[in-house]
């Protein structure tokens, strides 16, 4: 065993140097959302109602080269007619500065609850979906995409 | 702001009746996060497009809000369920105030 000073190899400086000066650069940069405010932002619009599981697909790539333009669709499972149809569909990411993408609006007109559009993610980070359906209940699905490069400017 | 944001709608100019068809729709813009800083450091002001939304012969069909993370450019499609002929209305709404809007006919039979 050698000691902590004598292990401490040219690499493992360059190392530490490196993963402290990319520290201090996202400490330099703006807060940003967790799941917490993605729970907050949908307790907001809904109180304390529960969330139920499935009807939603939500598709995005697994892996995202370039985080300015991102793919996202969204399919709800619903007759969508007059008695039962999804109402609004909202999308979240907790790894952004803001924690809302989208809010969609949903009518019996659309004949199919399905949209997609193009959003810009910071950082690997966690796509949250919630849909509500005509009858008041809530449906959630989230998935995962990892970022290669962020899209948020700086 | 180079230049005026211009929408692109694909509507099929025929479907039959109750037919299922999917409505794509662009528009330019730049949709100005309000996160990005310029040269000096100052924050660039946020101007993006906050609201989408079609109606079909004046009924409401789909609306979408938009918060900064929607890309610049930013592309929306849904669908809609065709019975008669129409018209469609799509307005984008602007942070500063303005509308941009387009109108595509539909002819179901």
């Amino acid at each position: 065993m050698s000691s902590p000073i004598a292990g401490l190899t040219r690499r493992s400086t360059l190392t530490a140097g490196a993963l402290a000066a990319f520290a201090s650069l996202l400490g330099s940069r703006l807060a940003f959302a967790d799941d917490k405010m993605v729970m907050a932002e949908i307790k907001k619009l809904y109180g304390d109602k529960s969330l139920a599981e499935g009807k939603i697909k939500l598709d995005v790539p697994e892996i995202a080269e370039n985080g300015l333009v991102v793919p996202v669709n969204v399919e709800v499972e619903s007759p969508m007619t007059e008695a039962d149809y999804v109402k609004a569909v909202h999308i979240y990411a907790d790894g952004n500065p803001q924690p809302g993408i989208v809010s969609y609006s949903f009518t019996p007109a659309c004949g199919k609850a399905s949209a997609a559009t193009r959003m810009r993610l910071a950082q690997t980070q966690n796509i949250v979906c919630v849909a509500e359906m005509s009858n008041g209940a809530l449906h959630m699905a989230k998935a995962n995409v990892k970022v290669t490069i962020g899209g948020c400017g700086g | 702001m180079t230049t005026k944001p211009t929408p692109r709608v694909r509507v099929p100019a025929k479907a039959a009746a109750g037919e299922l068809i999917e409505i794509k729709t662009l528009i330019s813009h730049e949709m100005e996060s309000g996160q990005r800083k310029d040269a000096q450091g100052k924050t660039i002001p946020r101007k993006i497009i906050n609201k989408f939304s079609a109606s079909f012969n004046g009924k409401p069909v789909f609306a979408a809000d938009w918060h900064p993370a929607i890309s610049a450019n930013p592309y929306q499609s849904f669908f809609f369920k065709a019975t008669e002929s129409g018209e469609f209305t799509f307005v984008w709404k602007d942070d500063d105030g303005s509308e941009y809007s387009s109108k595509n006919k539909l002819t179901v039979g």
